[in-house]
């Protein structure tokens, strides 16, 4: 009843003159300009003999992309193009996330720090990363960070692990077989953690005990996959990077290679993206009270304690919106791939296939979709997990 | 001396872990800045106007020296090179006037920045009126820079501005628009919105009506900061007591003046601070025009270092591009601080 008395007030006011005729014409523009521009576009496409329309993307693309992560050559589909520049772009933004999130926290706390030079350093870090054009520091690290990286053949090895060379990171690859028992015991963990929190709760409400679920689930983590490994017969094969001589030219084989070109992309937006998490972080953590920490302090919890209990679930409050802003502007500025050809999204379809197909709209079309969707689901998982940890107050 | 035996205690050994930072991060300044400094000043060239004067092994000066009328204007005629140095210096002059007058006088400098300047600054620099007509694309450098950065401002903030107020409006059909306007600049990415008014725009209008390459980015850019303006004027907004707009209501005034001069005001005061981010946002966004073949300040260092005669002197020009940028990025965000202080004071 309220409701549809509320409907009726406010359709009435819709209705007035004064306000109607403002609304009519608004749409009656946006009407006008949809047409406008599709006329205009339809004509264009006539001059130039071309169709509107999906059809191009079952075709062959014809062209070869140098870092994919699934099978793709140059007979390949425009569709599956697509979707090598999609992993392409959310791989990136995946490594980049993780790194700029832990340089982010580390700054961010230095910042805080009473070691003098360390909190300076902290400082310089800030200011210098944040105030470059992305682009800049994008430039930088592939025309001059990694064209100073020494030649194959001397290639620096760390630890028989990681091979840095101009042509890019060498690291071994892991080859299991019976993958599928670690993934097992990896669930296992997961779903023993769950109902091991849910326990520790009830504990915790009913006699004050408190559980240390965190690091059961750290030992369960490691301990479980172990022991189906061992059940299920896991094997690991190392493959390394190997040294060959083709023709007189060194090259690295085997392995997993990182090519300079998501290097330079990764670090300059991890680089980037960690100053502005940094000042984040420490306006989350100035963000609470002294008092808060005095009356944990009163309570008896002890300094790690505090930290866990009393400061941290507070400050995260603080920070992580900002910060979901931040993983969607890495994600976003991921595109910036384009500029030294890294086949992201952009790079490939908006670039090479573009070029190719002459399918101007179609094309960027689904490539602002795309970018919007990703946008769309981050910050729907971000605002989620935001309300749950928001402050309920009576 | 004792002072500086507690200091150092304090600040820099207070325990085991922070003596063992400290001691590592002397180590590596002591290894990197040396090296630096002898390469960008001890052993650098400066003088010559050859590549060959560059033997040293320090950084090489003269790279820069050389291009520097290319780094800062393009390839603009170098005989009207005084048309761009009278526009930035009336836009200089104009705003370091508004620093020493009086509030009153402010009012008008502003009006003549963004109302009148615009248009002299375009004759000037474009042509018509018995100067030489000048095509925009032989425009570029920091002058470029300079120019899309001014452009976006005077646009973003209007257009942001009224999006805000759209996105608050009690009429559904503008609320939806703007809602939607908004979230869709907001959710893509700067180099789609150039790669679509350079490559998707032009089938969008007539063929006969040419809109220049230059002003389509412009535009791109100025709407896609727009969107982020208008959640920042929104932030300022929401944070308006109700009883300001019920006060303005009972006064009499309509919808715009009550936005116009109580709420926009007190609004847009509060959210400085966003405002200016977003505008350094956009001046570090510029070189993103590379990207269509627009050369500003970036583009024309990659296009000298490049050049088959100067190879070899990316780190120079990158260094070079990058004071210039952090130079003006740094000061911006440093003015925006003092301004939140100076506000921050005032309320209290």
């Amino acid at each position: 009843m309220f409701l549809t008395s509320q409907f009726k007030t406010t359709l009435k006011k819709n209705l007035q003159p004064l306000n109607l005729l403002p609304q009519v014409f608004l749409i009656l523009l946006i009407i006008y300009i949809v047409y406008f521009f599709s006329k205009n576009t339809e004509i264009n496409l006539d001059s130039r003999n071309l169709n509107f329309g999906f059809d191009f993307l079952s075709n062959n693309a014809g062209f070869d992309i140098q870092f994919s992560l699934i099978n793709y050559d140059g007979s390949s589909s425009y569709a599956k193009s697509y979707l090598v520049g999609l992993l392409n772009t959310l791989l990136v933004a995946f490594f980049g996330i993780i790194f700029a999130t832990i340089l982010g926290f580390i700054v961010g706390i230095s910042r805080l720090s009473t070691n003098w030079m360390l909190n300076k350093l902290s400082l310089i870090y800030v200011e210098l990363f944040r105030n470059l054009p992305l682009i800049l520091q994008i430039f930088f690290w592939y025309f001059v960070v990694i064209r100073s990286l020494p030649s194959t053949e001397k290639s620096v090895i760390i630890l028989n692990f990681l091979t840095i060379n101009l042509q890019g990171f060498y690291i071994p690859k892991f080859i299991f077989s019976n993958f599928v028992f670690i993934f097992y015991g990896f669930i296992l963990a997961l779903a023993v953690t769950f109902f091991l929190r849910y326990y520790a709760t009830k504990v915790f409400y009913e006699s004050a005990k408190v559980i240390p679920v965190f690091k059961i689930f750290l030992l369960l983590v490691i301990i479980f996959p172990i022991i189906f490994a061992l059940l299920g017969d896991v094997k690991i094969t190392i493959e390394y990077p190997k040294l060959v001589k083709n023709f007189g030219i060194f090259n690295y084989l085997g392995g997993v290679k990182l090519v300079p070109e998501f290097l330079a992309l990764l670090f300059s937006l991890s680089l980037y993206t960690s100053a502005f998490i940094a000042e984040n972080v420490r306006a989350g953590i100035l963000a609470i009270s002294k008092g808060q920490k005095e009356a944990s302090k009163s309570l008896g919890f002890n300094n790690s304690q505090t930290l866990k209990l009393i400061v941290i679930p507070q400050a995260l409050r603080v920070i992580i919106p900002p910060t979901t802003n931040q993983y969607l502007n890495l994600t976003k500025n991921s595109s910036l791939a384009a500029a030294i050809g890294y086949p992201d999204l952009t790079g490939v379809f908006a670039g090479t296939a573009l070029s190719q197909t002459g399918k101007a709209i179609e094309i960027i079309f689904i490539v602002m979709m795309t970018y919007l969707t990703i946008s769309l689901i981050i910050s729907i998982i971000l605002n989620w997990y935001n309300k749950k940890i928001a402050l309920v107050e009576r | 001396m004792e002072n500086i035996k507690i200091w150092l205690k304090k600040n820099l050994f207070s325990n085991w872990y922070y003596s063992l930072i400290t001691i590592f991060i002397l180590y590596v300044l002591f290894s990197t800045i040396p090296t630096f400094l002898d390469w960008a000043f001890f052993k650098a060239t400066f003088i010559g106007n050859t590549k060959s004067d560059c033997k040293s092994g320090g950084a090489c000066w003269v790279f820069i020296k050389v291009w520097f009328d290319k780094l800062i204007y393009g390839f603009y005629p170098e005989k009207d090179l005084w048309r761009v140095n009278l526009t930035f210096l009336i836009l200089i002059f104009s705003v370091a006037l508004a620093f020493f007058v009086k509030d009153k006088f402010k009012m008008y400098i502003l009006f003549f920045i963004i109302f009148i300047f615009p248009f002299i600054g375009f004759i000037l620099i474009r042509g018509g009126f018995g100067l030489d007509q000048v095509e925009t694309r032989v425009w570029g450098g920091l002058a470029l820079t300079f120019m899309l950065t001014f452009f976006g401002i005077i646009f973003a903030f209007p257009l942001g501005v009224l999006l805000a107020l759209g996105r608050r409006s009690e009429l559904p059909v503008f609320r939806y628009f703007c809602i939607a306007f908004i979230e869709f600049w907001r959710g893509i990415p700067l180099i789609t919105v150039i790669f679509a008014a350079a490559i998707m725009f032009p089938l969008f209008i007539p063929a006969n009506a040419n809109v220049d390459k230059l002003l389509r980015v412009a535009i791109g850019i100025s709407i896609f900061e727009s969107a982020y303006i208008a959640e920042v004027v929104r932030g300022g907004l929401q944070s308006l007591p109700k009883g300001q707009y019920e006060a303005a209501k009972s006064l009499g005034m309509g919808y715009w003046r009550m936005n116009f001069l109580i709420i926009l005001p007190q609004a847009i005061k509060t959210v400085i601070p966003g405002i200016t981010n977003t505008f350094i946002a956009l001046f570090k966004d510029t070189p993103l025009i590379i990207l269509v073949g627009l050369l500003e300040l970036l583009g024309m260092v990659n296009l000298a270092k490049s050049n088959s005669y100067w190879l070899g002197f990316a780190v120079e020009g990158y260094v070079f591009v990058g004071i210039i940028f952090w130079v003006f990025s740094y000061l911006l965000s440093r003015y925006t601080q003092s301004l939140e202080k100076k506000y921050s004071t005032e309320k209290h």
